[in-house]
């Protein structure tokens, strides 16, 4: 090796530190109280999510979601006397740290009274706490572990939590599918995953049946027949895959090549576009669902048919979910007669709406408590289909 | 037992993806004493190529063997341009300078390809359409899909071509030459830069084959898709003894049996630290590689 010309000489390296020292603690220091409060203009509320990368899916339905609400509110004379909702957007491409900075502009720069999102608990846990320190509320659609509503008193969420869901997987798995003996395979990089496999693997055992000790994988493989070929071995009678759509897809196909044809069993992180890439391998699988598009009720009919129209497809969990979520905070803004944090705050602890995935009412850990659907997930004509198969009550 | 079998296979499948992938490296490395750290994103290339080639056919409604070799053959060309382009823009102007320019060079290459492929495709992961219908083979109660034969097959065959191509040609006459002393080649007559350039379409060409290939197996893309495989390929090229043909396809297949060995315990989240560990190890321990031979550096 010749000698480098330019090198990074000790010195040199030390004023770069210095200088990346001293960017970092002005960083630091830079804290205002956020929910400015306004008493005219537009009320401002920004929305964060997976708008790009692999999470693509949840953050588009909850974006087109958010956006429906917003527009029949303001077609309705907007609140608080006729102020307009502005929405922003922030992009965080399906990751964490993208998904804090997002946050933290929309609540230091654009003053948003408000905060929407996530969909993946991750980047939920990752921005609720800066939430939390500007003391601006933050309502997730769709982001089920427990632990995100516990950041801080100004948390909240319009969805289930993973300790039911997998309690529901758990008694669908033991009563209606009749196994005895599961398999469950976890991405040990998603907060969603883990949580979801505790409960599961916990009610399952309850319930008295066996599971083999939880497989891992990380978001973003893609083979996943090794650790498949050791669960094929054990010969589970159903395996529960907990983690999101791009795997789960995969999954379900290379579980069929090797000849593994038992269900397959999901939560709500399979609700996702790139599902379908799963093809006839989705078949004989099941999934645990927020809300059912075919449900007969006129709430929900209305919300599918004028979704349909604007968007050319059936509203997935994560756009009902988002518009739910808006549907809370519009109220609780009304209620609160002011778009002030501490007071919008209290306002969406004491919310109860009648949204189109069943009755928001906030409870003391601002959790909603709320039934769930299982549906059998089918693949047929190039896409999937999500058939309605029973509603489970908390 | 079966079980064991199960793996072996699975394992020879991965491992001959890092192959395929590594035989492109060596060979830069063998012509041009290069690491050219790009070669895993011109992969990613490949595989992009080849989906968009294969969405305009509409092959995913009618799977053809024929449109697939199409394809595959398209995505080359592509590939094998673009590697000509990067040697051209970016390696031939400081041919001549220290050998760590070179490699920063490559690293800035691959940053380039992988972010630039990030702005032009998106980040979200694509699924590439099934060119060819699937179909499982069972054999004993072990499973073989026909992506991963054909994977496994394309791999052996690339390994002897180039051998031939390196040993029994004229080009390949001109490389080892090249790679022997690049000014003494020069002045021999040896059109270097040609034969340089030569190699990098090959290299490249060879990246996309094996994009498309795995693709097809593995069905999810995206623009930072060569960054771990390029870097366990590159493991694999310098376990097998870095610049030697056979040693790229033996330390593939080594990397993806260890992997899959691994990914069948409850360690298989390590599986990414586990190429790493072997580089550290095959670094400190047997520099030049299971196959590769020290050759003493004349000043």
């Amino acid at each position: 090796m010749d000698g480098p010309v330019n090198a990074l000489t000790p010195r040199r390296a030390r004023l770069i530190l210095i200088g990346a020292l001293a960017l970092a603690a002005t960083g630091a220091c830079e804290r205002r109280p956020g929910g400015a409060a306004t008493t005219t203009g537009d009320i401002v509320i920004g929305m964060y999510g997976s708008l790009t990368g692999d999470g693509a899916s949840f953050g588009q339905s909850s974006r087109d979601g958010t956006q429906m609400a917003v527009d029949e509110i303001n077609g309705g004379g907007g609140l608080l006397g006729g102020r307009k909702l502005k929405l922003l957007i922030e992009d965080d491409q399906s990751k964490p740290d993208e998904a804090a900075s997002a946050v933290t502009k929309l609540i230091t720069q654009d003053k948003v009274v408000a905060v929407l999102g996530e969909v993946a608990s991750r980047r939920s846990l990752a921005a609720a706490p800066i939430c939390q320190r500007y003391n601006v509320p933050m309502i997730t659609p769709a982001s089920t572990n427990a632990r995100v509503t516990e950041v801080g008193d100004y948390i909240f969420r319009v969805c289930f939590i993973d300790p039911f869901q997998g309690e529901v997987l758990a008694k669908f798995a033991f009563g209606d599918l009749k196994a005895r003996k599961i398999a469950v395979l976890k991405d040990i990089q998603q907060d969603y995953s883990v949580g979801l496999t505790e409960s599961v693997v916990q009610h399952f055992t309850a319930l008295g049946g066996v599971v083999l000790p939880p497989v891992s994988y990380s978001s973003g493989d893609g083979d996943f027949r090794a650790i498949l070929t050791q669960v094929r071995s054990q010969k589970p009678d159903v395996v529960v895959v907990t983690g999101y759509y791009p795997e789960a897809s995969i999954i379900a196909r290379q579980a069929r090549e090797l000849g593994m044809e038992m269900p397959l069993l999901g939560g709500d992180g399979w609700i996702g576009d790139a599902l379908k890439n799963g093809r006839e391998a989705l078949n004989n699988s099941y999934i645990c669902d927020h809300y059912s598009a075919d449900n007969p009720d006129p709430v929900v009919q209305r919300f599918v048919q004028e979704y349909r129209t604007r968007f050319a497809h059936a509203p997935d969990a994560m756009a009902a979910l988002a518009y739910d979520a808006v549907k809370v905070l519009a109220d609780s803004i009304t209620r609160a007669k002011t778009t002030d944090g501490p007071a919008l705050r209290d306002a969406i602890a004491h919310a109860e709406v009648a949204g189109v995935t069943g009755r928001l009412k906030m409870n003391d850990k601002r959790n909603v408590d709320k039934p769930a659907v299982i549906e059998a997930v089918t693949f047929k004509d190039g896409d999937v289909k999500f058939v309605y198969k029973a509603t489970i009550n908390p | 037992m079966q079980t064991l079998l199960q793996q072996l296979v699975n394992g020879l499948s991965l491992g001959a993806i890092y192959a395929l992938i590594a035989l492109g490296y060596t060979m830069v490395y063998g012509v041009l004493r290069l690491i050219n750290f790009a070669h895993g994103d011109v992969y990613m290339l490949g595989a992009f190529a080849g989906y968009f080639l294969a969405n305009a056919l509409q092959l995913d409604a009618h799977p053809s063997v024929l449109w697939a070799m199409v394809v595959t053959t398209g995505a080359m060309a592509i590939c094998a341009a673009v590697g000509v382009l990067i040697e051209r823009l970016a390696y031939r102007p400081v041919r001549h300078h220290s050998r760590l320019t070179s490699l920063i060079t490559a690293i800035g290459v691959s940053l380039l390809l992988e972010y630039g492929g990030q702005v032009v495709f998106g980040a979200a992961p694509r699924f590439f359409p099934q060119m060819i219908r699937s179909e499982t083979y069972a054999v004993g109660g072990v499973q073989i899909t026909n992506q991963s034969l054909l994977i496994i097959a394309v791999a052996v065959v690339v390994m002897f071509g180039l051998q031939f191509i390196v040993r029994r040609t004229r080009i390949g006459k001109a490389m080892r030459a090249t790679s022997y002393n690049l000014s003494a080649a020069k002045l021999m007559g040896i059109d270097t830069d040609w034969v340089i350039a030569f190699t990098f379409a090959l290299g490249s060409a060879l990246a996309a084959a094996g994009g498309v290939l795995v693709a097809l197996a593995i069905p999810r893309i995206d623009p930072l898709m060569g960054l771990m495989t390029g870097l366990k390929a590159f493991v694999a090229a310098v376990l097998g003894g870095i610049g030697s043909i056979p040693g790229a396809m033996l330390g593939g297949m080594l990397i993806g049996l260890m992997e899959t060995g691994l990914s069948a315990t409850a360690y298989s989240t390590y599986r990414d630290a586990v190429a790493f560990a072997v580089l550290i190890l095959i670094l400190l321990l047997r520099p030049a590689g299971i196959l590769g031979s020290a050759r003493t550096e004349k000043v």
